[in-house]
């Protein structure tokens, strides 16, 4: 074993060893995550968490019920999604389809840069423009609600869902179309009803990662949402999510206290919840590159 | 390309740069003042001033509510606690348990104004009403007899002081109605309350101007004159608060606060200094 | 004629063989994709139903940018005025109100330098060992399901975990060095991806002429796959500058505070950084009528250097492309 083998051996175990600090990180947080929410679990029962209707942490006993915040979360991000699929999977077909070569050297940039704006000049440009506006233009009480908080959040998530679902569509091959083409179909027809189709998981793939990215979002919310803990009534109700609820209340909540730990159990929710998405979206893409004979 | 052979060197004299070229700038300690919105506006024209004064202070500060500063003081991360309501003896408690003494000191008297929008009709409320409004009993205008709407019942979050002394002053400690808009500061309620017809919210008499309208509160209005007299129903003490007596440079800022300048600050900011 | 399983009607055509309709002039009956069976090809209302389908999509277009477009031009309009050389290198003054952000930028600029610093060699060497060691063993898959989830877990739960672990655990406090841990690892999972785009687009090539000259594998990857990589590298580490300089929720507890006059001396100090600057201003702010132009000025600072970024990419990836003749 000459010194040239040696040191290509300690290279290559140096890189492995570095290769693995994703995996010590996402450990890392797991562990934290779990050791800082436990205390909360330990004396509150799942249960009465989860179910609760009550958010009031400083009140003596406070009460912890999360229900009004998981709600909340959930209404922005279906409502986001609303905005999101019809818009984010539109530009995709627009761009697969519609745009020559000219318009998508144009527009492609275009997407990436909303994709670069920071989630706080989105929160900012909602809750100085969009929500007097939409007050204004629907003559509702506030225009901090969820509806307001879904639309901002829908275009926040819109280039994540667009640039997957144009590279999901980009990977059919292209004799699926000229197939469909051949035998007489539109192309409206053949876009819809065989290359959407055939690219469906891939484009399912981009609708998970984006729910994800909306369930996960904190300062636009927190800035636009409005911040009620109570269970929404309507989409113009003003609501406060998971994610707006830890940034508020971490900074007075002692160390070690129930509150404290509580936040924490929310972030663990979060989560499981960001973890549940990924994993179901590494299931479906790797079965549509299965599909399409993508090999692994 | 040979750019990344060049990384190295640079990388090492930024972090060297970083590390020790700056510390010529430290001369003082950096005093860090964390807590209430209500009191930030004295805090940092105080800072500012103090620090163009004393050019070898360093001071940082923050917001975030009476509660954060005073969780932080007991935790050690902040020299003083701003604060627009009294400590709470299990705060106390758990301060004496990590090695701090709260120590109180009053520098201003505050009121917290009713506010709600210019063209809102309604000009006297009364402790009642303002009960009912907040905890869900009263939720249209029309219960008021000053027009129709549902009221827009805008409230501070947990973390606030103002929202503690209101709770005590106001509303008798009963819980603040579930769908009431949590809002971080005093100036975000001010704001939302300018631009929504419809809705009601409390502030600090700092932040009264005219884009918002003070009614009175059982017949007494919120000024400089009724809250020294202790006649406002709502009037409270500000305070900081600070780790044992206070030595040093924080001792100094504390005296700055307390003495002349420290007095034309905080009535310029719209309280009340103490006699 | 080929029929398939459609419904017969006296309108349209069948699924099928269509002799002069189709694309390639002659008729070979192709079998149908999947999708258009029972589907009747040729009625006058296809051409409506496409001519409203295809202007739904330019309608999705036009939404996207028509957003695009109101955030700049709000922005650029109310932020402009705000702009000065004052504004951007003094400190701020008078309750906030007047002078300027310079110690925001400069705390954006150290957390971000700090953040790369972590990021960039780790995302290298974990980019490096995924596509020139391959190891053919399950670490691969272990590695990508864990930069995939690491990529996709919500900012402010960073922030939590930079909190209980730099700040509290550690014992650095709410300083530059908790934040720029944690944006670090925030970014990490970026670089590598796009370190790995970069190393895969190097032509196999280079590497097997190498290794035929007789370097040895390190040698290879250090003079030839590295530096041919090396543009898309940088772009993937501007890129997520880019995108770590805007973040606030990690920040939001592990770095940043809401005014000092000073510029931070030690990795231990506090900061002020634009975007925790922005929030900041707008709901603690004390002074609205002036903090929002404020605010609108740093909104417009962080989207220019958005612009240029993308900008960058755009070019560098433009030459990357005309040097490898793809």
């Amino acid at each position: 074993m000459d010194i040239r083998t040696v040191r290509e051996t300690v290279y290559h175990w140096i890189f492995a060893a570095l290769a693995f600090a994703a995996l010590v990180f996402l450990i890392g947080i797991i562990l934290i995550l779990f050791k800082e929410a436990w205390p909360f679990f330990a004396q509150y029962s799942v249960t009465k968490a989860l179910l609760g209707q009550s958010w009031y942490p400083t009140a003596s006993p406070a009460e912890f019920g999360m229900l009004p915040l998981i709600a909340a979360s959930v209404a922005v991000t279906v409502g986001a999604m609303a905005v999101c699929v019809p818009v984010g999977v539109g530009s995709a077909l627009f761009l697969h389809e519609l745009a020559g070569p000219r318009l998508r050297a144009v527009l492609k940039p275009t997407i990436e840069i909303l994709a670069g704006i920071p989630s706080i000049v989105f929160g900012f440009f909602g809750m100085l423009i969009v929500a007097p506006f939409l007050q204004n233009l629907l003559g509702i009480p506030t225009g901090l609600n969820a509806f307001t908080a879904s639309l901002v959040l829908g275009i926040m998530a819109v280039p994540t869902v667009s640039s997957m679902a144009e590279d999901a569509l980009s990977f059919v091959p292209a004799s699926f179309r000229e197939a469909s083409l051949a035998v007489g179909a539109t192309r409206w027809q053949t876009l819809t009803r065989v290359i959407v189709p055939a690219a469906g998981s891939g484009i399912s793939t981009a609708i998970i990662l984006g729910m994800s990215r909306a369930v996960g979002e904190t300062m636009t919310v927190l800035m636009v949402a409005g911040g009620a803990a109570v269970i929404p009534r309507s989409i113009f109700d003003p609501v406060r999510p998971m994610t707006s609820t830890i940034a508020a209340e971490m900074g007075e909540a002692v160390t070690g206290s129930p509150h404290y730990h509580a936040l924490f159990a929310i972030g663990l929710i979060l989560f499981l919840i960001t973890l549940f998405f990924n994993i179901i979206a590494e299931i479906v893409s790797r079965r549509f590159r299965l599909k399409l004979g993508l090999g692994r | 390309m040979k750019l990344y052979r060049l990384f190295i060197p640079i990388a090492a004299i930024i972090l060297a740069v970083l590390l020790f070229g700056t510390q010529g700038f430290a001369a003082g300690k950096q005093i860090t003042i964390k807590g209430s919105t209500t009191v930030l506006p004295i805090a940092q024209a105080a800072a500012e001033v103090f620090m163009e004064k004393n050019p070898a202070a360093r001071i940082s500060v923050q917001g975030g509510g009476s509660g954060v500063g005073i969780t932080s003081l007991i935790e050690k991360t902040c020299d003083i606690a701003d604060s627009s309501r009294k400590i709470k003896d299990e705060e106390i408690a758990k301060a004496k348990t990590g090695g701090v003494i709260a120590n109180e000191i009053p520098i201003a008297m505050d009121g917290i104004a009713m506010i709600v929008h210019p063209s809102n009709k309604l000009s006297a409320l009364t402790r009642r009403q303002i009960q009912d409004i907040y905890t869900g009993k009263v939720s249209d205008w029309s219960e008021l007899g000053v027009g129709k709407g549902k009221i827009v019942v805008l409230s501070r979050d947990t973390s606030s002081g103002t929202y503690e002394s209101f709770e005590n002053l106001a509303i008798n400690k009963e819980k603040v109605r579930p769908d009431a808009l949590i809002n971080a500061s005093n100036q975000a309620i001010a704001s939302t309350v300018a631009n929504t017809p419809g809705a009601i919210g409390y502030i600090g008499h700092g932040y009264l101007s005219k884009k918002v309208k003070a009614v009175t509160v059982d017949g007494i209005a919120c000024t400089r004159e009724n809250i020294l007299s202790g006649k406002y129903p709502l009037s409270r003490a500000l305070y900081m608060y600070t780790n044992a007596k206070p030595t040093g440079d924080v001792k100094a800022f504390i005296d700055f606060v307390l003495g002349p300048q420290g007095k034309q600050l905080i009535e310029e900011e719209g309280f009340v200094g103490l006699k | 004629m080929n029929r398939t399983d459609s419904n017969s009607h006296s309108s349209g055509t069948f699924v099928g063989c269509v002799v002069g309709d189709s694309e390639y002039g002659k008729c070979t009956p192709p079998s149908p994709p999947p999708g258009l069976r029972g589907v009747i090809l040729n009625a006058k209302w296809n051409k409506i139903t496409e001519k409203l389908g295809f202007a739904l999509l330019w309608l999705c277009m036009a939404f996207c940018l028509f957003f695009l477009g109101a955030i700049l031009y709000f922005i650029v309009v109310r932020g402009a005025p705000a702009i000065s050389w004052e504004f951007l290198t003094s400190v701020p003054r008078r309750a906030m109100t007047r002078g300027g952000v310079a110690p925001a930028i400069v705390g954006t600029f150290y957390l971000t330098l700090g953040a790369m610093l972590l990021a960039f060699p780790l995302g290298l060497a974990s980019a490096i060992y995924l596509c020139e060691y391959s190891p053919k063993n399950v670490s691969v898959n272990i590695i990508r399901l864990s930069i995939n989830n690491l990529a996709g877990v919500p900012s402010v739960v960073f922030g939590l975990f930079g909190l209980a672990l730099f700040v509290k655990a550690f014992g650095f406090g709410v300083s530059i060095l908790s934040g720029a841990l944690t944006l670090g690892i925030m970014a990490l999972p970026g670089i590598i991806s796009a370190s790995q785009e970069a190393l895969t687009a190097v032509p196999q090539s280079y590497r097997e002429a190498s290794l035929a000259l007789g370097a040895s594998h390190w040698q290879t990857i250090k003079k030839v796959v590295l530096p041919s990589a090396l543009p898309g590298i940088l772009t993937g580490v501007i890129l997520a500058v880019g995108r770590v300089a805007g973040e606030t929720a990690p920040i939001l507890f592990t770095a940043a505070t809401f005014y000092t006059r000073d510029y931070p001396t030690s990795p231990l100090s506090e900061v002020m950084a634009l975007p925790y600057h922005i929030y900041a201003l707008m709901t603690e702010g004390t002074h609205p009528d002036e903090q929002t132009s404020i605010a609108y000025g740093c909104a417009l600072i962080l989207l220019a250097m958005v612009l240029a970024i993308s900008g960058i990419a755009i070019i560098v990836r433009g030459r990357q492309r005309r040097s490898y003749g793809t």
